[in-house]
């Protein structure tokens, strides 16, 4: 049976041109850009252009970018590293209810360290209240983070007014746009950003690599101690092959691929939504990722829905925590007001530019039957 | 026993269970089921000469309650009351050749609602006597 990944939100195909561009570095070309000789050099020249590559996209100076293993890592570093190194004159750190569990879940850990986290609320669509995080700032505030375009309900943030808000009342501003990255504007200078997070395998890149973008005079303390490399932040040999990679990933990213998935999403929700009963959560059109649907049915479970979808190829995921390692409800689902019953009936479906029409004719093909027969399996009306 | 993934078995039962229904004019109705964690399940019986004669089971479950639930009716359909109060979820998961940990607290629920239905039957009875 022929395999259609939808869940491109978890991670993505590596490009082709990825591989081809990454590959002499596993060969001939395996030095460690912290070595002075020719093999040295060879690695570290192709790393430094790999930083230039990836500061110029979001407008940032190629020193300000350091790299990192990833996603988790560089919020992990953010957090950390500044509470750390404003403990204990300053303690606060301000985030939302909807970020990814790798800031949450390092809030959690602060909160034992002596920190004092403030976890915003969001509205029906999931966007901030710029006047609660104004209220919420105090002279005791290090850093506001909020993630810029959601991974389970698509929205995207207004970054440029909570980045104002930031500026004016004189705290650092995070963003986790490990999900936005390419596919929608981002800029540290409009936007105000101070520390951004971005990595490689959610743009077809290969994954263990991602970046922290820090700007100039801001400091951190390390998680790793070592050699030194990357400005002091981050010991330990670069990855130069996932970095070379993860700079291809960049400069083939393309417009017109968002404009291409932003009309396969449209048509996607369209569809399902024909479909009694269902509704999408997260916001719409160009507040929303190219490349996310979520949708609840009523009355029947998420993960059986995705069962069966399996069985038609599909590889998709949940918003029902049934489907993890937790068995909570969705913690995002639950935050822009779903009952648990609507959270665990929800489905997550993300695209990429390897999508086809095909793919998204067949999937509004097969779905409505699916739900139909897991709604007569289900006793709720 | 598999801990990690769904078995074939498993999956079998939640692609074409075979105890998806109402039964007609049943005899006693099991409901359980946690709301708050998203999971219900009903299950009717009908008896007759102390056995269980029909069953079926509906629920708003994900594919290792569905399939659970599936393979209880088919161990408790044509067994006596006595004999269907004996078997353990335990039974149900090594029926369906495993399941991954984290989902066995979602398997439970088709036991539980067996249980529910003798007692409801029994009660029944007990005041019509």
């Amino acid at each position: 049976m022929k395999q259609i990944y939808f869940d491109n939100a978890a991670s993505t195909k590596t490009d082709e041109k990825v591989v081809e561009a990454m590959m002499p570095y596993f060969g001939e070309k395996f030095g460690n850009a912290s070595s002075v000789h020719v093999k040295g050099q060879e690695a570290k020249h192709a790393m430094e252009n790999a930083r230039k590559v990836i500061a110029k996209s979001i407008g940032a100076r190629t020193h300000e970018i350091i790299f990192t293993s990833g996603g988790t890592e560089s919020n992990n570093l953010t957090l950390k590293g500044l509470f750390w190194q404003n403990f204990p004159e300053k303690n606060h750190i301000i985030t939302t209810k909807i970020e990814h569990d790798c800031i949450l879940n390092t809030c959690k850990w602060l909160e034992k360290q002596g920190a004092k986290i403030t976890y915003l609320d969001v509205d029906s669509e999931g966007f901030v209240d710029l006047e609660q995080l104004r209220n919420s700032i105090t002279d005791k505030t290090i850093v506001v983070s909020v993630i810029h375009g959601n991974n389970e309900i698509g929205t995207i943030q207004d970054l440029e007014m909570i980045g104002k808000v930031c500026r004016e009342k004189n705290v650092l501003f995070h963003t986790d746009a490990c999900q936005s990255y390419t596919k929608t504007f981002l800029d540290v200078k409009t936007q105000n950003l101070d520390l951004v997070t971005l990595n490689s395998h959610k743009i077809h890149g290969p994954k263990g690599v991602g970046t922290l973008y820090i700007r100039d005079g801001i400091n951190l303390t390390p998680l790793f101690h070592g050699g030194g490399h990357e400005r002091k932040i981050r010991s330990g040999t670069e990855n130069v092959s996932g970095i070379v990679g993860f700079a291809k990933a960049v400069e083939i990213a393309d417009k017109r691929d968002v404009e291409k998935m932003a009309g396969m999403r449209d048509r996607l929700i369209e569809g399902i939504l024909k479909i009694e009963n269902t509704k999408l959560n997260g916001a719409q059109g160009d507040k929303r990722l190219c490349n996310n649907i979520n949708v609840s049915f009523n009355n029947i479970e998420g993960e059986a829905v995705g069962g069966y979808l399996e069985q038609k190829g599909f590889c998709t995921s949940t918003g029902s925590a049934c489907a993890s390692h937790s068995l909570e409800t969705s913690h995002v689902l639950k935050s822009i007001g779903l009952t648990p019953v609507q959270g665990n009936s929800s489905i997550r479906v993300s695209i990429s530019k390897f999508t086809t029409n095909e793919e998204v004719d067949y999937f509004l093909e097969v779905l409505p039957s699916i739900v139909n027969k897991l709604r007569r399996i289900s006793p709720l009306r | 026993m598999n801990t990690q993934t769904y078995s074939k078995k498993l999956l079998k039962h939640f692609r074409n269970p075979k105890f998806v229904k109402k039964v007609r004019n049943p005899d006693a109705i099991g409901e359980v089921g946690n709301l708050k964690c998203g999971d219900v399940m009903r299950m009717q019986i009908k008896v007759a000469d102390g056995k269980i004669k029909d069953i079926g089971f509906q629920t708003f479950g994900c594919p290792a309650a569905v399939a659970s639930s599936d393979m209880v009716c088919e161990l408790a359909k044509g067994k006596t009351l006595e004999e269907a109060k004996k078997f353990t979820n335990d039974d149900v998961v090594k029926e369906l050749g495993g399941m991954p940990l984290v989902k066995i607290h979602c398997s439970v629920l088709g036991i539980q609602a067996l249980r529910k239905a003798i007692e409801d039957y029994e009660r029944k009875n007990r005041s019509k006597s």
